[in-house]
């Protein structure tokens, strides 16, 4: 499939890794964060830490907003689907996740609720389309990605009158996240040991790589957006090492084929004509 | 979540295209991006194209994973075929 395989070559894997090996500092240690999900799964579905230096460690990041929601979030949902008997939407990701009391949406689907696995917002209008005596509730999650579809979903159903659609919206930001990481106190007496990161991939289609500028410049933390296909990982990891060899600091885009500066601006565009900015999430 | 996968755009019907991914096709929105046309590949990520794939960077970014430094011992020949 194009522009999947070559950049799962292994030839090319070997040549990024004897470079890698060529560049490190043996006197020291690099410790670079991987923020997404899908940067985690490459490196452990293709074995690239096996391929790094023994002094090139990789901090696992955030991943998704779907393994860090409030318990709560679920909770509110498992009761509006038991005391209303609204239908709810959701992507698939969110069925497993534990609730309270040992519950999840997949057992509470298993007993009877309605919940309906979308894969696209458009799936979850249809379901509105087609049930107009009931409540549909389009359970809304993720970062910047899932933000701007969720937004056009809301567009569309204010224009075709859907008033039994409604969204329950738990999206949260990339660069909000970072800077908590940044300023997490020290847990034990331990501080988060990073030398920089390997930032969001498409995430960053649709904010750009300019949302990431603080880091360089407030936490002198090198960024290298990086694509999720594993010689994105490592070619990312190898211009981090670089920056810190050359005692540059800055935001660099290996993912160029994706990523620009300003980013998606139809998308950003709809997601702030939609949605507000809160300071706090709870 | 936020995997999304390159797709070549086959058809277009007002805001939807037909897209493929190897043997798959699949109506996604273009409600997110402007100016795409048949045959450009896109981003598709929850049934909608997210972004333009540049065919140029891609490249550039392929042209880089085999670039070879002064310390590199891979053989060259075999570092450049993989991009011929």
């Amino acid at each position: 499939m194009k522009y999947i395989e070559e950049f799962r070559n292994q030839k090319l894997a070997k040549h990024i890794a004897e470079r890698i090996q060529h560049s490190v500092d043996p006197s020291r240690e690099y410790h670079f964060m991987e923020f997404c999900g899908g940067h985690t799964h490459a490196i452990f579905r293709y074995g690239v830490q096996d391929l790094m230096p023994a002094n090139v460690h990789y901090v696992h990041g955030p991943g998704c907003p779907v393994c860090v929601l409030p318990t709560s979030r679920i909770d509110l949902m498992i009761r509006l689907l038991r005391e209303e008997n609204v239908i709810l939407c959701t992507y698939a990701d969110l069925l497993r996740v534990p609730a309270s009391e040992r519950e999840s949406l997949m057992k509470v689907k298993a007993e009877g609720a309605d919940v309906r696995m979308v894969y696209s917002t458009q799936d979850a209008l249809n379901i509105a389309r087609d049930n107009p005596e009931r409540e549909v509730v389009f359970f809304a999650i993720g970062f910047e990605t899932t933000t701007p579809p969720t937004a056009v979903a809301i567009l569309q159903a204010q224009s075709e009158q859907l008033s039994n659609f409604s969204v329950f919206c738990n999206h949260v930001l990339t660069p909000a996240a970072m800077s908590g990481l940044l300023d997490a106190p020290a847990v034990d007496g331990e501080v988060l040991n990073l030398d920089g990161f390997l930032g969001p991939s498409h995430v960053s289609s649709v904010i750009g790589s300019q949302p990431y500028e603080f880091v360089p410049e407030k936490y002198q933390k090198p960024v290298v957006i990086a694509g999720f296909e594993p010689l994105d990982v490592m070619q990312s990891t190898l211009m981090l090492i670089q920056q810190l060899n050359e005692g540059r600091c800055e935001v660099e885009n290996e993912y160029a084929r994706v990523v620009n500066r300003e980013g998606n601006r139809k998308a950003q565009a709809l997601v702030a004509e939609v949605l507000e900015l809160r300071d706090r999430f709870e | 979540m936020c995997l999304a996968i390159p797709a070549e755009i086959l058809s277009i019907d007002g805001d939807n295209a037909v897209v493929s991914v190897g043997d798959v096709k699949k109506t996604v929105s273009l409600a997110l991006v402007e100016g795409v046309s048949i045959g450009d590949y896109v981003l598709v990520h929850v049934g909608y194209a997210l972004e333009r794939l540049d065919p140029a960077e891609a490249e550039r970014t392929l042209a880089m994973f085999a670039e070879l430094d002064e310390t590199s011992t891979s053989n060259k020949d075999e570092v450049s075929e993989v991009n011929s």
